[in-house]
Parts: C-alpha cells; structure tokens; sequence
C-alpha cells in the first residue's frame, strides 16, 4: 500500500520541496544541504536522534526560520523568498501540532479550536461552535465535556488532540506534527498515531511527522527520512528501512 | 603566549557582551517600528486591549496608591526636620508639590508598574514563548506584535498618565496629612502653597500649569519603555522556566535603568522647550 502511494505520486507535483537546504546557527551547522519532497495526500516521518535538526525542518516549512541557502517550496510558492505577508498567508495552508500542544493557556477548548476561524473569519459564534465540535469529535473527543474546560485542566493525551482539532479546524492541505506522542503512555501514543492514520485517510491530508519514536513512525508513515548529522542519510518506505545496512540506520533500528 | 591567550579571552568577552548588546537594541528598535505600525493599521484586538488595560492599568491601582501615599508622607516629615529650623514649614506644600509633580510622581509611577506589570507581562510573552504559544499564534497566521505587543503598549501608554496623576494626587495628600497632624498647618494653607509652586514655572495655553504638562509627558515615555522592554524580553525568551525568570528579572532592570536616563534627558529637553 505505501509503497504504491509513492509510486503513484511520484508523477505528481509535491507539495513541500525542499532544496539543498542549510542552515546553521553560529558556528553549528544544523541542516547541511538537504532534500525532500513530500507528495500529496501522504504521511512522511522525519526521524532522528535528538539534536538532529528534525523539528527545525518544520519551522522552515512553516517560515518561522528562515534557511541560510536553498528554497523551501510549498505548495508551488517559495517560503525563503516570500514576504511577511504571504508568509502569514501561506501558513492558512497549513495546521501545525506542537510538542507540547501549545494551546493558548488563557482560553477554553473552545475559543483554542476556534482560534483560527475567529480570527480570520466573520462567521457568526454558533456556526463556529458548531465546526469546534465537529473537530473535537473527529479527534475523538467529546466536545460538551471538554469545550468549556482550560487547557490545565486537560490530561497530556487530551491536549494533543485538542492540539489536533485546532490544527485541522480551517481544513488545512498540510498537517504538521512535532512529536506527536512524546510524553505520552504506550496506549495513548497508539490512538494518536490511529488518529493520524485516520486523518489522512478520512480527509486526504498531507502530512509531516517529526518523531524520534521508531515504531510509530513505521505504524503511520508511507515514507520516512532519517536525518543525521544535518543529512538525509536514509530516505524510503519503512520496509526498505528494515532492511537498509546503511550503519546509522542499524544503529537507530537497533 | 599566555598572557596574550588571557588578554584574547578577556577582550573576547566583552566584544561578545557588545554584539549581544548590539543585537538586543537592534531587535528593540524593530519592536517599537511594527508596534508602532501596528498602533495604526489593522487588524486591531480592541478586547485583548480592555484585558490590558485592566491588568496594567487597575491591577496598579493599589500599588501606586500606597507609593504615593508614603512618598508624599515622607517627603513632609523630611523637610519638616530641615524647615522648622528657620520657621519655613508654611512651604511644605511647595516642597511636596514640585518634587512630586514634576519628578516622584511619574518616576516612581513607572519604576512600580514596571516592576508589577512589567515583570507580569515579560514573565507572560516569555511562558508562552517557551511553551510555543507565540509559534502556534503565527502559524495561524497571527502576526504576534499585533496580538501581543500593540493591546500591552497601548494599555501602558493610556494607563501611565492616568497612574502618574494618581500617584501625584494622593502625594499631595499624604503630604499633607503629615502638615496638618503633625505640623499643625491648616489644608487650605498647605495646598495654597503646593498650588503656587504649580503656578510659579508658568502655564501652557494660561491655564495648565508647566510642571503638569511636564509631568504628564514623561508617563508616555515611560509607559512605551515599561511595555516595549517586557514585550522584547518576553517574546526572546529562551530556554525553559528558567529563561522566563531571567526574561521577567532582565525586563524590570533593563526598564527602570532606561527610565530613570530617559528621565533625566527628557527633563533637559522639556525645560528647554518650555521653559525660556
């Protein structure tokens, strides 16, 4: 099944390119001229030791940072070369999951998963609690439980979904996620990565998954990079990767 | 070889200090030009500001009352000592009402705001810096400055006039407080004499004593520097819980050491320009 998703998306346009990207902060290099591409309605895991320079990847696509050399393509538009404006405005193409699910502590579920419609939307109050809701159920919550609570009211498993339906709340192409399951129990981390898989069936979307996490990223991914030492030392299906003697791919199986 | 390794490491870390200070006033200088754009040009957030303005503006209130309060007590009881050698006690009230309206009250107004609500919103931008709130913010397309930064300084720049003339009003009081029950000076007799001190540097536009003006325009001042200095040690914070300890502590220091410089040189200017 993956390996024929990629195979039939190799003929179309990607939806992030990345070109011959560095990037180094001071006398460190962090990315030393590295390629992707991610293609349409796939999930791609960025795997790597810590330190690896995975998260930053992310904070590239999403223009937060800016490379030193190369493009960052997304979605045909260069993000390196693109003005603060359509940075911001390139981002409504996109939904991001944190780390730590980074909800905005002052605010209920509610007005977090809304965030994004209040801002740039006139609808009127009902209709976006409507679609909270709606977003809260697809991640699995159930929305007259939590849409009034505070964020410090949540377990650790609860924020990452509610991190989830804010990202997905204005139907983004592009899901990001930033270690989806750090932190979390086994059992938890198995419905995220369920929920991630489910995304990408139920609405197509692309996805980039940052994980230092082997085994679900070979539960989610129809490809996976691994980054070492600011290079792509390994890109393909986690089949390949099984069975890739490429030593440090070994040595991170292991 | 030594010696030189030594003098190396020595000029090195003071020109590591001076970069980093450089880059410090360069990012400041960028803050205050999109605050300053954002200020004027929208999308505006009219209900973060009222928020603000609640938390910088009457969270101070007590604060700045008990400031004023004692400032004026003890300024009274001070000269009191000083004047009652030469029978002067009558011109208290100049004493209390010059000093306080023209330095105490905005000064002291600023250095206490800063370092209530000041630290408060340094130690705020910065948890939410660490904890990724201010990426998520932009990914959703936000632009943080406007969000974040325009309702803090707004608030500041409404709020700190409004504070000074407080901190000003109960001074005055306090001080004579201390002249009527300790010094047995009659009210009217000691606010006569806080008046004419008022008077004495002349008025603006005939009515508005010099030293008001004078007084109302360095709360602006110190407002802008007390919102803009948290907001930058806020929004750079780094490195965990610790770094929004050193970003609320940096944001208190940074801010009262400028408003006390600015104070000085605004007051050279404002005399300059009012005063002939």
């Amino acid at each position: 099944m993956s390996g024929a998703a990629g195979a039939e998306t190799a003929a179309e346009k990607p939806v992030i390119e990345l070109c011959k990207v560095r990037l180094g902060f001071e006398d460190r290099v962090v990315l030393d001229g590295i390629d992707l591409a991610v293609y349409p309605g796939e999930t791609v895991c960025i795997l790597g030791g810590s330190g690896a320079g995975k998260s930053t990847v992310l904070r590239l696509i999403l223009g937060l940072i800016q490379p030193d050399e190369g493009e960052i393509i997304v979605a045909g538009r260069d993000m390196s070369a693109a003005s603060f404006e359509e940075v911001l405005e390139m981002r409504r193409e996109m939904g991001m999951v944190f780390q730590g699910a980074a909800l905005f502590d002052s605010l209920t579920v509610l007005d977090n998963v809304g965030f994004y419609l209040f801002e740039h939307t006139r609808l009127p109050e009902s209709e976006i609690q409507k679609r909270v809701e709606n977003a809260l159920e697809v991640v699995d919550l159930e929305p007259n439980d939590v849409m009034h609570l505070l964020p410090s009211e949540l377990s650790g498993g609860m924020r990452k979904r509610v991190g989830v339906a804010r990202a997905l709340i204005h139907e983004p192409r592009l899901l990001l996620y930033d270690e989806p399951t750090s932190g979390l129990d086994p059992i938890t981390t198995r419905t995220i990565d369920d929920l991630i898989r489910k995304l990408q069936r139920k609405l197509g979307v692309t996805s980039v998954v940052v994980t230092h996490d082997l085994e679900s990223a070979f539960r989610i991914a129809d490809r996976v990079a691994l980054l070492y030492e600011g290079e792509i030392v390994f890109e393909g299906d986690p089949e390949e990767m099984r069975h890739s003697d490429h030593p440090y791919v070994r040595e991170f199986i292991a | 070889m030594g010696i030189l390794d030594g003098a190396s490491s020595l000029l090195g870390y003071p020109a590591a200090r001076l970069k980093l200070l450089a880059w410090h006033t360069q990012e400041y200088v960028r803050l205050a030009g999109r605050a300053a754009v954002g200020m004027v040009s929208r999308p505006f957030y009219p209900r973060d500001l009222v928020v603000q303005l609640d938390s910088v503006g009457v969270g101070s209130l007590g604060i700045v009352f008990l400031t004023g309060l004692f400032t004026g007590m003890v300024l009274a009881l001070q000269s009191a000592v000083e004047m009652e050698q030469f029978g002067a006690t009558i011109y208290i009230g100049r004493l209390v009402g010059a000093s306080t309206v023209r330095e105490l009250g905005p000064v002291l107004t600023a250095l206490m705001v800063s370092g209530r609500a000041g630290s408060g919103i340094a130690a705020e931008l910065g948890a939410m810096k660490v904890t990724e709130q201010i990426d998520a913010l932009q990914t959703m397309g936000v632009d943080p400055v406007r969000k974040l930064v325009v309702p803090r300084l707004l608030a500041c720049l409404i709020a700190l006039p409004v504070l000074t003339v407080i901190t000003d009003l109960v001074a005055i009081g306090g001080g004579m407080l201390i002249a009527v029950v300790k010094l047995d000076l009659t009210a009217d007799l000691y606010l006569r004499s806080v008046y004419q001190t008022l008077a004495q540097t002349g008025f603006v536009l005939r009515y508005i004593p010099i030293d008001f003006v004078m007084g109302l325009m360095k709360p602006l001042f110190f407002g802008a520097i007390i919102a803009l200095t948290a907001c930058h040690f806020g929004i750079r914070a780094g490195g965990g819980t610790e770094g929004v300890g050193r970003a609320a502590t940096g944001s208190v220091v940074v801010a009262s050491v400028l408003i006390l410089a600015t104070d000085y040189f605004l007051t050279q200017i404002l005399i300059a320009l009012l005063i002939q």
